[in-house]
């Protein structure tokens, strides 16, 4: 999977756990927590969607790898290497 | 016998609904607590469920329509329930058409600005094909069809502007009727927060717990405990209600809040509460929560942890006679064993009904709340 790849299932992903976000008005490099409220149970259902879809267990100390679209596409490929 | 199926009250202030649509036609039978209805209140879609036993003998609202509350919107069968159904009669239908029925069942995968939007347009979402994730319809797939010819008349003005202006008459009657009292502590969170990581660097990634779990739990446990907090006032009588609901208030995205209730908190487990927390955060914003769910709470916990705030002064939701707020659990210093040390701390907070305690208790309310916080391996 490439990281244009990768980036399309995030998303997927990412409004699949919050389907009142619009895909296409997510801006890759701000935070979610900045563009519509993330919170926590927001981040934790996404760190369950991405061991569901790339098997990556990310710990509660990762978290702040998954702030925005860029920086865990960014994560994920460091850790899928 | 004949039982009238109503459009519930899902709140002290709600007027009316828009019957969105059936989940049941005439000759299907439910069960109590089967979702029937779909109806578009200023608290979003709720999924409306029977409480008996039947089986639908005529729908008496089309969808698109807006009724007040307390309209019937159906009438069931009750007594026809308990042998089995006799054969509708009518004509059978065709294996076709039994395909096409069956392919209404399934939700309609739609965000929620698609939804609203879909209402303001008249757009029949059944007939769309979703262009987003799983098929699902976006406001892009409601506005290329545009409306459709002919619109029904009475869809609601709800959404946004209805639900804010519920909020301000909930809280306007709130600060109207009941002589609030605020309370605030300081509470040493740490030994719940380094329970929470190891408990959550142990587990597997679904596992893992949030803080406000374990506030919902020890709010539930100090209320079965005390008497004053968890209940309803009506008619100039306070009742305290025999099984505590806790009400989680869920922020949404677009502004407004709700807040359903984890039914019977006092006695789940921690990853049952985490469960139903993680529900009803999701079907709230997603517009998809139960007229139950909105109806039971006994109480409300608020947290604003999130938000980076302190202190909360919660305002009660009439007819309950308190509501519990928490602020964020941040890292500043504290005095332990006589040395400024650094500790999670965390602001909780009360308000309460003077009809029916006083601040003496309400203290005594937030200290057991904090007690039981302390040891959060026995939530």
């Amino acid at each position: 999977m490439n990281r244009e790849q990768t980036a399309r299932r995030v998303l997927e992903l990412l409004t699949a756990i919050a389907p009142d976000v619009e895909a296409n008005s997510v801006i890759p490099g701000v935070a979610f927590r900045d563009q519509f409220d993330f919170d926590s149970m927001d981040t934790l259902n996404f760190a369950i969607a991405l061991h569901r879809e790339f098997g990556v267990d990310v710990p509660e100390t990762d978290y702040a790898h998954l702030a925005s679209l860029d920086q865990c596409v960014a994560y994920l490929a460091e850790r899928l290497a | 016998m004949q039982t009238e199926f109503r459009l519930p009250a899902l709140g002290a202030d709600m007027e009316a609904g828009t019957l969105v649509e059936w989940h049941v036609a005439p000759g299907d039978r439910c069960k109590r607590g089967d979702v029937v209805a779909v109806v578009e209140t200023d608290k979003g879609a709720i999924d409306v469920e029977v409480f008996v036993d039947g089986i639908v003998r005529e729908l008496l609202v089309p969808p698109g329509t807006r009724v007040p509350v307390g309209t019937v919107l159906a009438l069931l069968d009750t007594e026809a329930a308990a042998p089995a159904p006799e054969k509708v009669p009518t004509p059978s239908r065709t294996p076709a058409e039994e395909g096409a029925a069956e392919a209404i069942q399934p939700r309609v995968k739609i965000s929620p600005a698609a939804r609203k939007r879909a209402l303001e347009m008249h757009v029949d979402v059944a007939s769309l094909r979703g262009t987003g994730p799983e098929g699902a319809i976006t406001l892009q797939d409601v506005e290329r069809v545009g409306p459709s010819p002919q619109p029904s008349p009475a869809v609601a003005a709800e959404g946004a502007a209805g639900m804010r202006a519920a909020i301000a008459a909930a809280m306007s009657r709130s600060k109207r009727e009941i002589p609030h009292y605020y309370l605030a502590t300081t509470v040493d969170v740490t030994p719940a927060v380094e329970w929470l990581a190891a408990h959550n660097a142990a587990v597997p990634v679904t596992e893992r717990l949030l803080l406000p779990v374990l506030l919902v739990k020890a709010v539930a446990l100090a209320c079965r405990e005390q008497a004053g907090f968890s209940g309803f006032y009506r008619e100039a009588k306070y009742e305290r209600t025999p099984v505590v609901h806790v009400g989680v208030a869920v922020a949404l995205r677009g502004g407004g809040l709700v807040a359903p209730a984890l039914a019977d908190t006092a006695t789940r487990s921690l990853p049952e509460l985490m469960d139903g927390f993680r529900d009803l955060v999701t079907r709230a914003r997603a517009g998809r929560l139960r007229a139950s769910e909105l109806a039971a709470p006994t109480i409300i916990l608020t947290s604003l942890g999130e938000a980076s705030v302190e202190t909360v002064l919660p305002i009660i939701q009439p007819p309950q006679v308190a509501i519990v707020g928490a602020g964020e659990a941040a890292v500043r210093p504290w005095i332990v064993d006589g040395n400024v040390v650094p500790r999670h701390l965390l602001t909780l907070s009360l308000g309460a009904d003077h009809r029916v305690t006083d601040g003496r208790l309400g203290a005594h309310f937030l200290a057991r709340i904090a007690a039981l916080l302390a040891d959060p391996a026995a939530l």
